[in-house]
């Protein structure tokens, strides 16, 4: 395979820039996500107002460029969105990165699908599979503002 | 002594990586195998199967011949004083762990202290760390210098009244310090307290001699020194191997076995319970043939030159930070790149048929300590070449191109 497939522009661009990489201010709820054997880490923050909107959404953390860039595309697409909707995103991309060719769910646009298609790259590199995850788990625990550390040696 | 000849022993050699010939730099997680090796273990199988110690027919004797052939060869390549002396475990974890055991139940109190070091493999802390909570053991951790050394200094600083083991690596698996092992026994031994080093790293590269170096305890990977997986061998002193208790019970290790109670056979047996790996520890006698044949003095020369040319390709390339820098040096060379993670190195690397590993190597005590999260590291055996590290070179420029773009 290219190798392009995985680096692709739009990831290496998340990557070495990180959107939302910030603290949000009086956030709600937060959880913290580890991959302990590669080292990544990431802390995700968000603000969730009264009509059960997130209308903020930020992380801290480090990693690699494919963690790194799944946490900034993943922060950039959940603003603005009900948690209900935060919960299909997050079956669907999890669904998409495992087995499933494209994402079937018609809550965002197809460019905005094209942007989170472009981390199933790492299909090919099963050791990889978990940086791309990391911050999509952590954000599952964020929502149930779990105190527990996520870490991507407990789930599949 | 020609390399080609040497790479050509390993079958692996003749497969494609991503159609790219294989440049393999990962000989301190794993080596690979010569074809000799490899043989062995079929041949065994095919000709000569039986479990070893028990039957009297033909093949079980004869089995059993080629089982304790292999530790004779082994107490002769590390000079130890005695056959009994070899332990066969299933890995260098295991000997560690059945020291720590062992030793544990029987020597240590409340309040005793564990010396390490901040280099040392988590197969050289978890097994002692389980003593704190059996125990209530302390440890502490010997501090490495800015270059990524341990001197005996820092060891002599460390060793308490109340210090009962001192554990350490012979050879850093990340910074590639080569401890002064032999002052550090001295040392130990001049304070009465019993030393175990973890050799994973030197007993594929360096010559050793068990009785010069006087350690007690020597734990061998024999996976990483071409031979098969599944398989370890402690060498312990003797006045230990007596005086310790068993480390598991089962068939093999026993003498009589009564209702009221049971007696232990005598060495090696009395750590070799149940049925060991066998065919494993049969193969891993090509090995050590494998290393006599090279001879370990022409190994180290060959990889430290390698190791040396390895350092200047990479100090020459601006953008790659090497990790550690001790004055004696294995072959291990580890790296950071400006702005990019170990394991996108590692995964743009494999896709030009070059494998070196990322991450914490097991060693995340001394990550913390050097402030990173992850290192690439690119590590040496017989068969590497210089044109190896040229490649690993150009992959890593390939790498920064991608980033840049």
């Amino acid at each position: 395979m290219d190798l392009k497939e995985l680096y692709q522009e739009i990831i290496l661009d998340h990557g070495k820039n990180p959107r939302n990489l910030r603290k949000t201010e009086n956030f709600n709820k937060d959880a913290k996500g580890h991959n302990p054997l590669c080292g990544d880490k990431v802390h995700i923050f968000l603000k969730i107002d009264e009509n059960k909107n997130i209308s903020d959404i930020s992380f801290e953390g480090s990693g690699c460029a494919i963690s790194m860039a799944s946490a900034s595309i993943m922060t950039d697409l959940m603003k603005e969105k009900k948690e209900k909707e935060v919960k299909e995103l997050v079956e669907d991309f999890l669904q998409m990165i495992k087995e499933s060719p494209e994402m079937k769910t018609k809550i965002i646009s197809e460019n905005e699908k094209t942007k989170l298609m472009s981390l199933s790259g790492v299909k090919q590199y099963p050791m990889r599979v978990k940086c791309a995850t990391l911050a999509w788990h952590t954000l599952t625990s964020a929502m149930k503002n779990s105190q527990e550390e996520t870490n991507t040696e407990k789930f599949d | 002594m020609n390399i080609n000849n040497i790479k050509k022993q390993f079958p692996i050699f003749n497969n494609k990586v991503h159609n790219n010939d294989l440049v393999y730099l990962d000989s301190a997680n794993s080596s690979q195998k010569p074809q000799m090796v490899v043989d062995r273990i079929y041949d065994f199988y095919t000709k000569e199967f039986s479990n070893v110690g028990r039957s009297v027919h033909y093949l079980a004797v004869a089995a059993t011949n080629l089982y304790e052939n292999t530790r004779t060869m082994m107490q002769k390549y590390i000079n130890a004083k005695d056959s009994n002396e070899i332990v066969f475990t299933k890995g260098a974890t295991e000997a560690i762990n059945l020291v720590a055991n062992t030793f544990g139940q029987k020597f240590l109190r409340e309040g005793d202290e564990i010396l390490l070091t901040e280099l040392e493999h988590h197969s050289n802390y978890v097994p002692w760390h389980y003593l704190r909570k059996l125990k209530g053991v302390k440890i502490n951790f010997a501090e490495i210098n800015n270059d990524g050394e341990i001197t005996l200094e820092s060891i002599e600083k460390s060793i308490t009244p109340k210090t009962k083991m001192i554990a350490v690596t012979h050879l850093s698996n990340v910074t590639g310090a080569i401890l002064p092992i032999k002052e550090i026994t001295s040392l130990a031994h001049s304070k009465n307290i019993p030393i175990l080093i973890d050799g994973c790293q030197g007993a594929p590269h360096l010559k050793l001699d068990m009785q010069d170096i006087d350690c007690d305890f020597y734990a061998i990977s024999c996976h990483k020194m071409y031979g098969p997986t599944g398989l370890g061998v402690l060498y312990a002193k003797k006045k230990w191997l007596d005086a310790l208790p068993p480390y598991q019970g089962g068939g093999g290790m026993i003498r009589e076995v009564k209702k009221e109670g049971i007696s232990f056979g005598d060495l090696p047996n009395k750590y070799e319970a149940g049925t060991m790996a066998t065919a494993q520890v049969i193969a891993f006698g090509e090995s050590i043939k494998f290393l006599n044949q090279i001879g370990i003095e022409n190994i180290e020369k060959h990889e430290s030159e390698l190791t040396k040319y390895g350092e200047e390709v990479l100090r020459k390339n601006n953008s790659v930070k090497l990790v550690g820098n001790p004055k004696n040096k294995g072959s291990v060379l580890s790296f950071t790149l400006d702005g990019i993670h170990a394991h996108d190195i590692a995964t743009i690397l494999d896709e030009d048929g070059v494998a070196i590993r990322a991450g914490h190597h097991c060693c995340q005590i001394l990550h913390d300590k050097l402030g990173l999260s992850a290192t690439a590291r690119a590590s040496l055996g017989v068969y590497n070449t210089k044109d190896d590290l040229d490649k690993l070179n150009e992959s890593i420029n390939k790498c920064k191109k991608i980033f840049d773009r």
